[in-house]
């Protein structure tokens, strides 16, 4: 049974309509492999009961002929989005024992097309991280391991439960949720797929907010024919959201027609950085190559702002995150810390409930908004992220997608470069800009480096644009024909 | 930017994180690095350029004024460290 | 016009040292009326039991997502025409950052820099018959917080999220007041206004008009001093109270050498004094920004327009009108304007009938029955077409001002017509000149040593004889008969 752990998504809809297997053996092959898999502790919270349940009302709606887009499938859900009397803990000390009342409307939409939850996935607290070591639950492990070298790595984050899990094959697909790269990030650095659609495009009603303007849902999975399935099901509009966008899902599956031909590809001179390395340089020749081949034209671009994004996010996404996360202060859900006064009492409270990175970045945050720095720093972001978003816009006008590497290196050990929170923040380099235009970007797993480690090329797109994202990344994929697999899974 | 102890113990406040006198030094030396590497900013001329808040370019979605939520006092109040009589508690707040 | 050239006398208060001028701004906060909040779809009535009307959003609930109100906004750009107040076309939502127990995001949204309105102005009608036009800074929407109870439990507050995300307007005049009557005038009108649109019901008791004032103090000429804001002053009576303390208590400072903190003050309404808040103060820094998870509220003019077209007639128009149409003194139409109810009331009432008459039945006997019973015009026992008959019975002579007072109250006390009053009781004024010569005659023979007087000058006789002959007559000679036939007959 454990090789139905290793289906796609899309074979396993298959399998499940030909009545190969139910529903109910599908989770329990997951349900199986995550008991042999809990030293990843991708997950922080499993949901067997819940799993095997909804997979049993699942087969029962595929015998009446009513199965859904997702029906059947077992997914991990990022423990960022709320779930409906399931503790919700965004990876955070903060929300000890918070059973939400409500389920967020992008699970909501999962489960309204089928989909089977597995349990809640770790995360960096807050997700704010780019390795999954600040979760208050514990670090997630990659399942990969350098060749000959048995040091755990990261999975990358904040996603990294979600991609660590995909990974591992102890389940589906997941959810994720992007800011600054957290799709992508760890997608690249497990050998998944991750796509961050258009800001808009995914309800955030229900999901524990980070940095508002830049937030966005989406899937992790092992194809980008599987990320498509479940971004589809995951996307539309939500009246709850004022930020969710009034526009008609596009069957997202038949944009991969395999066909790129005419396309034109914008590689920007901007994302050669400096310190990258000589195989993540080759091989994003080599992704450009496999495109020219499939009759792609390939375009020199310039996007002149792109060595400021990183900073103009840590300055916007703290901003946000220090108000966003005064909700957390012991009066109404999680964690309380007894004071002698109210003051006292939030004082001690977020002291004790919020880790290290999460209380830097509300530090930072109040601090870029406070009387006479707000000028010097949040209105100057704010411009320079305008700078950014009007690159983007002119290189569109000549390009239709834009290829670049996910990440400036493979995964890395848990103690490599862990004193210098600047050094940590590189790690997004190539991902946050297109949180802060609001571009869909994908993540594919391209190729293995010398230490037999997965890395990842990023394709961007336009807004609103994910077809053609899609459609190319489904090319490159095809060209890379990534089939390694972690060791011992 | 350098940040010291006494600015940092003022955002913490703000914040309403407490943090104890013997890290403030630790931890505005830590921000302060941060800060640096963030003013790389002020290189980029922002001259006449307005600041974006988001990339959504389009008009604010409204409500009809219909009641449709509320009235579910438990759901409220289902993970309230103290509850009582259907309300929320604080330590006593003298104004 | 030159803020020194505003200098009134009567207005200066006298401190040891010499005169002072108070300069007043007012802050009110107006909840809207509308059915759900400004960000969510929980009710907005008051006095329900304890978070019975919140929403997850209203508590702040982890991943929950304001979505804004039409008709919050709709009220407001309302209001701001009724406040013939500049209506920006595109207006942004902010945050307002701090942490108090009844505001569960540790944020307000509010407005700060792009307000949803600008400037306008507010005439004010001044005891005395006097109109001043005091200015309108902004108009911003925001939500209101819960409610904390101090006084249920030894070592708790209490937090109700009832009222927490209400719509609010937050209406900010410039410092235009010169003193209290003032500052009670401005709160008198723009609640007015307030009723007229329709926007808030300006009930100070329920906090649904809640007030803080600036108040600062300077010599006459001189620039402006230093303010304090003075929080929580929750009726018209207190704001006069409040601002008299305060700028007692500013001028007091000063003229000992001292000087002005700039700093929110309490009032204490059981002690009448305004004392320091300074846990407030300390560490305020709100930390405005744009609300990352609302949008620019953009408005379509021509909608603007047609709520423009549609709004009711205000009170200053209808004074105007009252007094054109009506003849009516500016008096007695600023008392009859200032509630929209009382307004239709007359107009009602005057349909057909003596305007000028029927305003001082309503101002004098109407109000002055409903004052004394505690109800107010739309309570009244006695409807306008009611008291429009009672008018036609006078103008037409059937009955006597006197006699109708009578008529009016036993109305009053019973509900029932004028008509019937005057038939089942026989009060129809006698206007035979016959039988009033008769009874005049009766009196003149009875009284023949003051008709003697009467004769010899002391001609302060006449009211004695009136009087009997009314008595006489049980108050039913018609008045100005009366007064003819006996000046004639007492000339002999
Ligand atoms: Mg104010
Ligand atoms: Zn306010």
């Amino acid at each position: 049974m454990s090789d139905l752990t290793h289906l796609t998504i899309a074979a396993a809809l298959d399998g499940l309509a030909a009545k190969k297997f139910s529903a109910r053996e599908l989770g329990e092959a997951h349900l199986g492999a995550m008991a042999k898999h809990k030293k990843l502790n991708a997950y922080i919270t499993e949901t067997p009961e819940t799993a095997l349940q909804q997979a049993d009302a699942s087969d029962k709606r595929r015998a009446a002929g009513k199965a859904g887009a997702l029906d059947g499938i077992p997914l991990g859900i990022k423990d960022l989005f709320c779930t409906e009397g399931v503790l919700t803990t965004a990876g955070s000390h903060i929300l000890d024992g918070f059973k939400p009342t409500y389920e967020s409307t992008v699970t909501r939409n999962l489960f309204n097309a089928g989909a089977v939850m597995l349990g809640k996935l770790n995360l960096d607290e807050f997700a704010m991280g780019s390795s999954n070591k600040t979760s208050y639950y514990g670090s997630v492990v990659n399942p990969w391991k350098r060749t000959g070298d048995n040091t755990d790595l990261v999975p990358g984050g904040s996603s990294g439960g979600s991609a660590a899990a995909v990974a591992a094959r102890i389940a589906m697909g997941a959810t994720g949720t992007d800011t600054g790269g957290s799709i992508r990030q760890p997608a690249a650095l497990t050998g998944t797929v991750g796509i961050k659609p258009t800001y808009g495009r995914c309800s955030r009603w229900g999901i524990v907010a980070f940095a508002s303007s830049l937030d966005q849902a989406g899937p992790i999975a092992r194809s980008v024919e599987d990320c498509a399935i479940m971004l589809g099901a995951m996307a539309g509009h939500d009246p709850k959201d004022s930020t969710s966008v009034e526009m008609a899902v596009p069957d997202f599956r038949r944009a991969l027609t395999g066909d790129i031909r005419g396309l034109r590809i914008g590689i920007p001179r901007e994302y050669r950085v400096n310190g990258m390395s000589a195989e993540i340089d080759a091989l994003w020749a080599q992704g450009a190559e496999w495109l020219k081949v499939q009759g792609a034209e390939l375009k020199e671009i310039s996007l002149p702002h792109t060595k400021y994004a990183l900073p103009t996010y840590y300055i916007i996404a703290p901003a946000e995150a220090s108000s966003n996360l005064a909700r957390y202060d012991g009066v109404r859900f999680g964690l309380r810390v007894p004071g002698n006064s109210l003051d006292e009492m939030y004082e001690l409270t977020r002291a004790a409930g919020f880790g290290k990175e999460v209380k830097r970045r509300i530090l930072i945050g109040t601090y870029v908004l406070s009387a006479g720095y707000y000028d010097a720093y949040y209105l100057q972001a704010q411009r320079v992220r305008a700078l950014i978003l009007k690159d983007f816009t002119e290189a569109f006008k000549d390009v239709d997608v834009i290829l670049t590497p996910s990440t400036p290196s493979a995964a890395f050990g848990f103690h490599e470069n862990e004193d210098d929170p600047v050094q940590m923040y590189l790690n997004d380099v190539f991902t946050v800009t297109v949180n802060l235009a609001g571009l869909p970007g994908i993540s594919v797993p391209a190729g293995l480096d010398a230490k037999g480690l997965p890395l990842g090329l990023q394709l961007i797109g336009r807004a609103f644009d994910e077809e053609t994202l899609l459609r190319t990344a489904g090319v490159l994929e095809r060209c890379a024909d990534f089939t390694a697999l972690p060791a011992g899974v | 930017m350098s940040l010291d102890s006494k600015t940092v113990a003022r955002i913490a406040t703000l914040a309403r994180i407490r943090v104890p006198e013997t890290d403030l030094p630790g931890l505005a030396q830590e921000l302060s690095g941060i800060m640096t590497w963030i003013e790389q900013l002020n290189e980029v001329d922002t001259r006449g350029v307005q600041p974006m808040s988001g990339v959504l370019a389009r008009d604010m979605p409204r409500r009809a004024d219909v009641v449709n939520d509320g009235g579910d006092p438990q759901k409220v109040l289902a993970n309230a460290p103290e509850p009582a009589h259907g309300f929320f508690t604080v330590p006593k707040v003298i104004e | 016009m030159n803020d020194t050239a505003m200098v009134n006398d009567k207005n200066l208060i006298e401190g040891k040292t010499g005169m002072w001028e108070v300069v007043l701004g007012l802050e009110v906060h107006a909840q809207i009326i509308s059915n759900s909040k400004l960000f969510s779809g929980a009710a907005t009535n008051f006095g329900a039991e304890p978070n019975t009307q919140v929403s997850l959003v209203d508590a702040a609930f982890p991943g929950m997502l304001p979505v804004i109100n039409e008709k919050c906004v709709e009220q407001a750009v309302k209001t701001g025409l009724g406040l013939n107040a500049q209506i920006n076309l595109r207006s942004v939502f902010d945050r307002k950052n701090y942490f108090y127990a009844d505001l569960p995001a540790g944020y307000q949204i509010s407005q700060y820099l792009d307000p949803i309105v600008g400037k306008g102005t507010i005439i004010l009608d001044l005891p005395g018959g006097e109109h001043r036009a005091v200015g309108i800074t902004r108009l911003h929407l925001e939500q209101d917080a819960g409610k904390s109870l101090h006084d249920q439990h030894p070592s708790k507050t209490y937090v109700d999220l009832n009222r927490a995300g209400v719509a609010l307007m937050e209406i900010v005049s410039e410092p235009d007041m010169r003193c209290s009557d003032e500052a009670a005038a401005y709160l008198k009108k723009l609640r007015s206004i307030l009723r007229y649109l329709g926007t808030c019901d300006g009930n100070m008791d329920e906090g649904s008009m809640r007030c803080d004032v600036n108040v600062s103090v300077r010599r006459p000429g001189d620039a402006l001093g230093t303010r304090c804001e003075i929080k929580n002053v929750n009726s018209i009576r207190y704001v006069a109270a409040a601002i008299e303390h305060e700028a007692r208590r500013q001028i007091e400072i000063l003229e000992e050498g001292g000087s002005i903190r700039q700093e929110t003050r309490l009032w204490d309404p059981g002690k009448g004094v305004t004392r320091s808040m300074r846990s407030k103060e300390e560490a305020h820094d709100y930390r405005y920004f744009p609300d990352p998870d609302l949008l620019p509220l953009n408005l379509d003019p021509k909608w603007v327009e047609s709520l423009k077209a549609g709004l009711p007639e205000l009170p200053d128009a209808k004074r105007q009108r009252f007094i054109k149409e009506f003849g009516l003194s500016d008096y007695d139409a600023g008392v009859l304007v200032a509630e929209r109810e009382s307004a239709a009331f007359y107009e009602a009432a005057a349909k057909g009938r003596d305007a000028k008459l029927t305003a001082n039945w309503i101002t004098s006997e109407l109000f002055g029955k409903l004052n004394a019973a505690g109800k107010d015009v739309t309570e009244s026992p006695v409807s306008a077409e009611a008291i429009g008959e009672l008018i036609g019975l006078i103008s037409d002579n059937t009955i006597s001002g006197r006699i109708a007072k009578d008529v009016f109250a036993e109305m009053f006390e019973t509900g029932r017509a004028a008509g019937e009053i005057v038939e089942a009781k026989g009060l129809r004024q006698v206007l035979d000149t016959g039988a009033i010569d008769a009874e005049i005659d009766k009196i003149m023979a009875a009284n023949a040593d003051k008709v003697a007087e009467y004769r010899g000058g002391k001609d302060k006789l006449l009211g004695f004889f009136v009087g009997q002959v009314m008595k006489a007559m049980g108050g039913k000679a018609n008045p100005a008969m009366l007064n003819e036939r006996l000046k004639a007959k007492l000339a002999g």
